[in-house]
């Protein structure tokens, strides 16, 4: 694919994702409209039941959406995805012991992408894929179970990049680590963005990550889209909205005087 | 300072014998003193932290053997305690709160009742005044409406709502000692803030003693008062909390160089490289 004829590679208009709860439905996600450029990395921040997560899911097309629409690469995409439209984008999970099969060995793991769609020399795209998250050829034989934490999330990477998409989906990829696993973990991302040009979209509920690896920021509260932001605004703390001003605060630690509820 | 500490431990060591006849050892060597103050206990998954302050509460399970050659609470062996004798400090002078109250509440039984519970098995008491109190504490962890919450069950709670539960539940026996292990690590930033308030009242006003296992460097600075850095299983350094960015031991230079920083951007994170040599 060409990335210089297409202006977003992302464009959500108008998403809505509403969920039935018996009688009641709950709106998770109403009227938000943005757009993710070629090679950029977006962030999207907010706290738990901002809909966050939902907004990626919806992307992916894990959840329907029951307003607007989403556009990857200049194409509006159907509810139902396509093979070709899922080998778009691949998604890379908080919890990598939750999202690897327990009884396939990380070989396995890798194999399973490249068999659903077709690909030939299967030996060399795992070999590459592993070599290019950090890891070799020793650990191909290994279950998740005798991993470390960030061995694993580097694996669910080697996954999600086998296929070679042109876009990441990224939901809270470091919550789950240490903050020293976090870091190689965030380097490994921000040198696969350089290598690849990956577009992606980065949802975490830490302001700091996603302040290091992207350049713009929506603020999510509600299911609403409460600011958009570049990083620039946001260290020089020029932020328009009261709530993203008490993110940012809270964000910097404790302090006695803003915590008062 | 001329009162003695609160507590005290010398040399404690904790190891799990493997099933190989091998010996890991969890904790090694550990001495530390605590007053009426906010202790911090950082260090990544594996370096012994919970279980330190697991063994402060005699809970380091088996085939775990725990040994020091002091841990002295307010002047009293802890070593020599036997089950019974322990009944009187666990969760009455001393207590712990544990990190995801969806895994530490009972979910098949309200929470007004869990907290009386806690209530009547340490305090006297009937009926009518462990529900006053219990409702008292509710509204103390600033839950809005405490009569809701006490008839609720743990699953119709919020995280944070939950948090502030296991905390008034901890706090209605008024321990000497609290050891808060990761207690805001599974809230959102603004409810961490307000539940490190309210453990920052408690200290304030009642004196209480905190110990805080995190592994949140930006939490630790900002709210304790010390710190005690743990790898693997030993203190590799103790610091001033708001200090911490001046360290001197570079596993702490380290782990603070691997944090990325709203107001100070990094092109690169710094990575642990781990030195044999810390492990001596």
């Amino acid at each position: 694919m060409r990335l210089e004829n297409i202006g977003a590679m992302i464009e959500v208009s108008g998403l809505g994702v509403t969920f039935r709860a018996g009688r009641r439905s709950i709106a998770a996600v109403s009227g938000l409209s943005f757009s993710v450029a070629p090679g950029e990395t977006f962030g999207i921040v907010g706290e738990s039941g901002s809909g966050k997560s939902t907004v990626l899911k919806a992307i992916a097309g894990l959840v329907p959406p029951s307003l607007g629409s989403i556009a990857i690469a200049g194409r509006i995409v159907a509810m139902r995805r396509s093979k070709a439209d899922r080998r778009q984008m691949q998604f890379v999970f908080q919890d990598p012991y939750g999202s690897l099969h327990p009884r396939h060995t990380i070989h396995q793991a890798l194999r399973e992408p490249l068999a659903i769609h077709g690909l030939d020399e299967a030996e060399r795209r795992i070999a590459d894929a592993i070599a290019e998250v950090g890891l070799g050829r020793e650990h191909f034989f290994r279950y998740p179970h005798e991993l470390s934490g960030g061995q694993r999330q580097r694996v669910a990477i080697a996954r999600a990049l086998i296929l070679a998409p042109p876009i990441l989906l990224l939901d809270e990829p470091t919550s789950a680590l240490d903050v020293s696993i976090q870091a190689e973990i965030l380097n490994l991302l921000a040198k696969l963005r350089r290598d690849r040009q990956l577009t992606s979209i980065l949802v975490s509920h830490d302001l700091a990550v996603v302040a290091h690896l992207c350049d713009r920021i929506a603020v999510l509260q509600g299911g609403k889209l409460v600011e958009l932001l570049d990083v620039a605004r946001l260290r020089g703390g020029d932020l328009r909205e009261a709530y993203t001003r008490q993110l940012l605060q809270a964000s910097r630690g404790y302090s006695r005087d803003d915590s008062a509820s | 300072m001329t009162e003695p500490p609160l507590l005290q431990v010398a040399n404690l060591d904790v190891s799990f014998l493997q099933r190989g006849g091998g010996v890991t050892h969890a904790v090694r060597n550990v001495s530390f003193a605590l007053g009426r103050e906010r202790l911090a206990i950082v260090g990544e998954s594996g370096s012994g932290k919970s279980t330190v302050g697991r063994a402060m509460l005699g809970l380091v399970p088996r085939p775990g053997v725990v040994t020091a050659n002091r841990i002295a609470f307010d002047g009293i062996d802890l070593r020599s305690l036997s089950p019974r004798q322990w009944r009187q400090y666990r969760g009455r002078r001393i207590s712990m709160v544990m990190q995801d109250p969806k895994y530490s509440l009972n979910p098949v039984k309200k929470i007004g009742a869990q907290i009386m519970e806690t209530y009547s098995l340490h305090r006297r008491g009937g009926a009518g005044q462990a529900r006053r109190h219990a409702l008292e504490m509710l509204e103390a962890v600033r839950i809005r409406d405490p009569d809701l919450v006490f008839d609720a069950y743990p699953h119709q709670l919020s995280g944070g709502m939950g948090q502030r539960v296991m905390i008034a539940m901890m706090l209605i026996a008024e321990p000497d000692l609290l050891i808060a292990d990761e207690p805001t690590s599974a809230l959102d930033v603004t409810v961490q803030n307000q539940v490190l308030r309210i453990l920052d009242d408690l200290v304030a006003q009642r004196g209480m003693a905190l110990i805080f296992i995190s592994h949140n460097l930006t939490i630790v600075s900002s709210f304790c008062d010390r710190v005690l850095v743990m790898y693997a299983g030993r203190i590799v350094e103790e610091c001033d909390a708001r200090h911490l960015h001046l360290a001197r031991h570079p596993y702490t230079q380290a782990l603070v160089a691997a944090a990325p920083e709203i107001d100070r951007p990094k092109a690169e994170l710094l990575t642990v490289q781990r030195d044999p040599a810390w492990l001596t």
